[in-house]
């Protein structure tokens, strides 16, 4: 039915409105199988909203769409039977135990009984969550949720797994361990599809990415690609006591190729920033804390849009 | 018997609905919403045997003791029953109606707006009118095991007086299935708890005033079409009809009317959710 170069999700000029908003402003995406492409931008950029027509759950307002080489305005339910959906915010069923959550889940996609019981087990397994199996799952911490609800997401062994801003809200540890898990997913050769606010985040899982605002696409490349094309090697940071940092921007700008002026801090782009800072301590320049790292896809989108990802 | 019953009476509705509705709303898989419901209620058994319960006290404290002070009451036909004979038929037809709209309101709202957990289901290949038909079917399901053993009740206690009243089971489960199915397509359509008074504010004075208590005979003829129109009253005509044996043409009327009303009903419902949920 698919070969291997058909692109799991191919879209061309995509738009959705909602009364008169327009949510995504004409949109061409593939992905392609075995890939982890990311969806990175502010909130209200247009993600969610691609996520879900993607996922067969919002009809497109126009351009057009396929996901596993169909149209999700005549086989959603074909398409959704091969997919798997994280959504933004968890929807487990309150009233039923971890185990059963994704027994009861199975079974909407019309697999036996039998097959869900021992799928249960292993997913529960690969969630860390065999020794909660049956426990409710009101009681259990952001982190344990959000592992249950890409559990779920696996119960149909998905094609392509559709993750919504997937680390939103858990603390570092549980981020890094559900990253993990992301990653074991990717290596087993499942297609992933990520939405995200962080960069870290898409930095560390996405093989390729969009940066979207506004309903459309920025820019899009590998993040390394981004990086190179959009921003320069290394950026110096540098913040002052309130108030004194407008006066500053003058003195430091011929200093790098390009200033960015953040309300705290002040950024720095260039491909030496140890240079750089020597040159605007020899000026007399006395910022309270300095700081050079390497560039990171947050530049990348301040450069594109002018405006930090988490506004 | 209830099992088939309902399974004829679902394929029958998602026939119809098939040729109403795009198909990428239906996938004939409600059935599952019934094994979740189920699942679900494995360990509240307690909660679900106490619903047996409230038509059963009606009968007993205002048909055995009420219906000490009256010594007989008109039937369907003219002919005098006893108070309680005349009242526990319309107390079933009550009871019907008062599990349907309740499961089909309350429950449904909270899981829509709340537990978000037709959201979830939709992200499968379930489609919205599978949700309409499967929690209908539950609804329906704990109903007619209410009504079944109501029925057993009124057989004990000597208030059954015809073979028709076979039929009292399945003419409960057509009306528990249309209050249900309009009761959801209502909920479709509630914003906050707060609407849920206008429920108690429909469903109240047709418990009071449709002939569940008294016969037609007492309003005057102006009140007698209004009353007549409400569900209620087709409902208790209907099942008082058949346990007291008197069994016209116009009971065909009465199925007919929750026929429409059914359909309507998981049309509608289908219909809202479709819209509500697939944005």
């Amino acid at each position: 039915m698919t070969t291997v170069d058909l692109p799991l999700v191919r879209a061309s000029g995509l738009t959705k409105h909602f009364g008169d908003f327009e949510a995504v402003r004409g949109i061409d995406v593939e992905v392609r199988r075995g890939e982890a492409f990311g969806f990175l931008g502010p909130n209200g950029a247009g993600k969610s909203s691609t996520m879900r027509m993607v996922a067969c759950t919002s009809p497109r307002t126009g351009g057009d769409l396929r996901v596993l080489g169909m149209d999700p305005d005549v086989d959603g339910p074909r398409i959704r039977s091969r997919i798997g959906v994280v959504p933004q915010e968890d929807n487990l069923d309150t009233e039923l135990t971890a185990r059963q959550n994704l027994e009861v889940y199975g079974r909407y996609f019309g697999l036996s009984r039998a097959h869900v019981r021992s799928k249960a087990v292993e997913l529960l397994d690969f969630a860390q969550l065999a020794d909660r199996a049956d426990h409710e799952v009101e009681p259990l911490s952001g982190g344990m949720k959000r592992r249950l609800t890409i559990a779920r997401s696996l119960v149909n062994d998905p094609d392509l797994l559709l993750l919504d801003e997937p680390t939103t809200g858990l603390d570092p540890q549980a981020r890094h361990l559900l990253w993990d898990r992301l990653f074991r997913l990717k290596q087993s050769g499942v297609t992933l599809i990520i939405t995200t606010h962080y960069m870290d985040e898409a930095e560390q899982l996405c093989d390729r990415l969009v940066v979207m605002d506004g309903g459309r696409i920025a820019a899009e490349g590998s993040p390394q690609d981004l990086i190179a094309r959009h921003s320069t090697r290394e950026v110096l940071e540098l913040r002052f006591a309130p108030g004194d940092q407008d006066a500053v921007v003058p003195v430091v700008t011929p200093l790098a190729d390009r200033v960015e002026v953040l309300p705290d801090r002040l950024l720095l782009y260039t491909a030496d920033g140890d240079g750089v800072l020597d040159a605007v301590h020899a000026r007399g320049v006395r910022p309270l804390s300095s700081l050079v790292r390497r560039s990171s896809l947050e530049d990348v989108f301040l450069r594109l849009t002018g405006r930090t990802l988490v506004d | 018997m209830t099992h088939t019953r309902e399974r004829a009476v679902s394929r029958r509705g998602s026939g119809l609905v098939l040729r109403i509705v795009p198909p990428g709303l239906y996938s004939g898989r409600g059935g599952v919403i019934v094994e979740r419901a189920l699942v679900v209620n494995r360990r509240a058994w307690l909660a679900i045997v106490s619903g047996f319960f409230e038509p059963v006290l009606f009968l007993l404290s205002l048909g055995v003791g009420f219906g000490q002070l009256v010594s007989e009451v008109a039937g369907p036909g003219g002919q005098p029953l006893s108070y309680a004979t005349f009242v526990a038929p319309a107390l079933l037809a009550a009871s019907a109606m008062n599990g349907a709209v309740y499961d089909a309101t309350f429950n449904i709202f909270f899981k829509f707006k709340y537990a978000r957990l037709y959201d979830a289901m939709l992200a499968t290949p379930m489609g919205p009118l599978d949700i309409a038909i499967g929690e209908i079917s539950w609804a329906l399901l704990r109903g007619g095991l209410y009504s079944a053993a109501f029925l057993l009740v009124m057989l004990g206690m000597g208030l059954i007086l015809s073979p028709w009243a076979l039929l009292a089971l399945p003419a409960a489960l057509l009306v528990a299935f249309a209050f249900a199915a309009v009761g959801m397509a209502a909920t479709t359509f509630m914003r906050s708890w707060q609407d849920f008074d206008l429920v108690q504010l429909a469903v109240l004075p047709m418990f009071l005033f449709s002939t569940t208590f008294f016969p037609l005979s007492v309003y005057p003829a102006g009140v007698r079409v209004v009353v007549q129109v409400t569900p209620l009253y087709q409902a208790v005509e209907l099942l008082r009809g058949l346990t007291t044996g008197h069994v016209t043409w116009a009971a065909l009327g009465n199925v007919a009317y929750f026929a429409v009303m059914a359909a309507t009903g998981v049309v509608v419902a289908g219909r809202r959710l479709a819209g509500l949920l697939l944005k």
